[in-house]
């Protein structure tokens, strides 16, 4: 078990009288790319909340690196090194694109005394050097408020790495970017993956970019799961295909 | 650049130094200047840094201005019997117990009113936006209610200190000074903690908290030490200030809710919130108003500054270094790309 590193067990949540997850069991494993799809309103944000720490889960189980998490707040979590993106993206907008990297050095890793320090010449060159990996250096001074959906996309994701997590989960990390950076984007992913060894997981409705990137997919539908398996078994799925055309 | 700086500081620091000497008769007005600056910057840093609207910082002046009190009379004498003798009994105090009754008084104020903020923080930083403002604002009222109703110290009649020791215009510049020197060390560290992480990582908690959580920010943490050290900076002030006034009492001048603690949040607003800069301009433009208004206007101080307020919040909310920074960000370093300008203009 030690190569799993995100162990959902049973997981269970509703809202009132709507399931969005129903005994949802599915693993993440270490160092590899997992995807997560599903129809809209199948409970995937629900479940990447609930690993996360967002809302108490009705019941089941999930683990990280091995360690109960699911009853732990928010800030705990993302302290072990999980962290996740915003589907809506999360960034601080009146601050230019440098500030936001900086912001994002992990204080998991800090001391109230390294708090306490001016950032040093390290700090401006891995910013740099991430903004210049996602495409942004160019905009680096630019107010991120200003910037398009999709540069701001990629700015959370130049500040997520910056965390230095060791598993990031990933809401729908091409939506409302420009089709014609996506494959670029894909190529960026897979070399976060690769070479800063970050396990992805991540939820994505663009079926070029899961296949391509994930080596294991999970298929979510009216909250639960529906199947699993490599994208080539995903792809000819049956019940995957109905849940998506709608006769599920 | 650099040096423009360099200029602009030392001649702010002279004029500090000589002001209380060019205009002896306004020794007072610039003490309470400082004052009025000290509260501002330190209401700065959790409402402008940290996006935190407090409404009860004044509970740390009032607490300060007691604990300094406290402090400096029980080194001598019984508490109980001073405070219950008002009036009654004569309490002389030598030249080293004032001194050195006001100097531990003040920093002793400072440092408890640094643990009392992590205490309330702790009850209050669960609250958000207005409820924030409303649940700390409840703070200052209750404890002025609470201290006006504990005889030991004094209870509704205050307390009264013993008068500065010498010359009384010597005291004015004393005092000055004193207020000067914790205004200059509030202004420092402001603009040193500013430019840390730490800075940083409290503007984060303002610009969207939920994302700086996500982040591994150890945000509850980073808001205690906040308001502990705004907290400090206030007590440090309000110690200083109740042996300049003398004589003092809860409610109109230790827990004056209406008065000062209103009166800083206008500082902020006037002057620009979250700039370093901001709180200074604005409480001396606030100042400079009150005065004015107080002086030839008696009568409608109140309307005026009512308006004032009104017409801060409604027209003018980025105050003034808020409208020079959107007005000419290159000063301030900041890049703007020319299609939003144009679509801005």
């Amino acid at each position: 078990m030690s190569d799993i590193i995100i162990n959902v067990q049973n997981v269970s949540k509703s809202f009132g009288g709507v399931q969005a997850n129903t005994n949802v069991t599915m693993q993440v494993e270490t160092g590899g790319i997992t995807g997560l799809i599903g129809p809209n309103g199948s409970g995937k944000t629900t479940l990447f909340n609930s690993i996360v720490g967002y809302h108490p889960i009705d019941g089941g189980s999930i683990q990280f690196e091995g360690q109960e998490i699911s009853k732990l707040p928010v800030q705990q979590i993302a302290r072990r090194g999980l962290l996740r993106t915003f589907q809506q993206t999360r960034i601080y907008g009146a601050m230019n694109g440098i500030e936001n990297m900086l912001i994002s050095l992990p204080h998991r890793k800090m001391k109230i005394w390294d708090a306490l320090k001016t950032y040093t010449r390290e700090d401006y060159e891995r910013a740099d050097h991430l903004l210049e990996f996602v495409g942004l250096y160019e905009k680096r001074m630019l107010k991120s408020g200003d910037l398009s959906f999709g540069q701001q996309k990629l700015l959370e994701f130049a500040m997520a790495l910056m965390n230095e997590p060791t598993c990031l989960l990933l809401d729908e990390p091409t939506a409302g970017i420009n089709p014609t950076l996506i494959n670029g984007l894909i190529d960026r992913l897979k070399r976060a993956n690769t070479e800063f060894g970050i396990t992805l997981f991540v939820i994505e409705h663009n079926m070029r970019v899961i296949m391509n990137m994930a080596e294991t997919i999970y298929c979510l539908a009216h909250g639960e799961l529906l199947a699993q398996g490599t994208p080539d078994e995903i792809q000819n799925d049956q019940r995957v295909i109905d849940a998506y055309l709608g006769a599920h | 650049m650099a040096k423009n700086k360099t200029i602009l500081y030392a001649a702010i620091l002279a004029f500090t130094f000589i002001a209380p000497f060019a205009f002896p008769a306004f020794g007072t007005q610039l003490a309470t200047l400082w004052l009025m600056i000290i509260v501002a910057l330190t209401w700065d840093m959790t409402g402008g840094q940290m996006g935190y609207n407090s409404l009860g910082n004044i509970f740390f002046y009032g607490t300060g201005m007691y604990v300094a009190a406290l402090i400096s009379i029980g080194m001598v004498y019984d508490i109980g019997d001073y405070t219950n003798a008002a009036g009654g009994g004569i309490y002389k105090f030598t030249d080293l117990q004032y001194f050195g009754g006001l100097a531990l008084g003040v920093l002793g104020a400072g440092l408890f009113c640094s643990v009392v903020a992590v205490v309330i923080g702790y009850l209050t930083f669960g609250l958000r936006g207005p409820y924030f403002a409303i649940g700390t604002l409840g703070v200052a009222i209750a404890a002025g209610e609470l201290v006006s109703n504990w005889d030991w110290v004094g209870g509704g009649q205050g307390i009264a200190l013993p008068v500065y020791p010498g010359d009384l215009d010597t005291g004015k510049i004393f005092f000055y000074f004193l207020f000067a020197a914790v205004g200059v060390s509030t202004f420092l560290f402001a603009k040193w903690l500013y430019g840390t992480r730490f800075g940083a990582a409290i503007n984060a908690i303002r610009d969207d908290e939920e994302k700086a959580d996500a982040m591994g920010i150890h945000t509850l943490r980073y808001k205690l030490y906040t308001w502990a050290m705004a907290a400090f900076f206030v007590g440090l002030a309000g110690g200083i200030s109740a042996f300049q006034l003398i004589h003092f009492e809860p409610l109109e001048s230790a827990y004056q809710t209406i008065n000062l603690g209103i009166f800083m949040v206008v500082c902020v607003l006037l002057g620009g919130k979250g700039t370093l800069w901001g709180p200074v301009i604005g409480a001396i433009l606030f100042h400079l108003f009150k005065e004015v208004t107080w002086n030839y206007l008696l009568g409608w101080q109140w309307v005026a500054l009512g308006a004032l307020i009104v017409v801060t919040v409604v027209y003018f909310q980025d105050g003034v270094m808020g409208y020079l920074m959107h007005r000419y960000p290159e000063l301030f370093g900041i890049k703007v790309d020319e299609k939003t300008r144009e679509e801005v203009a």
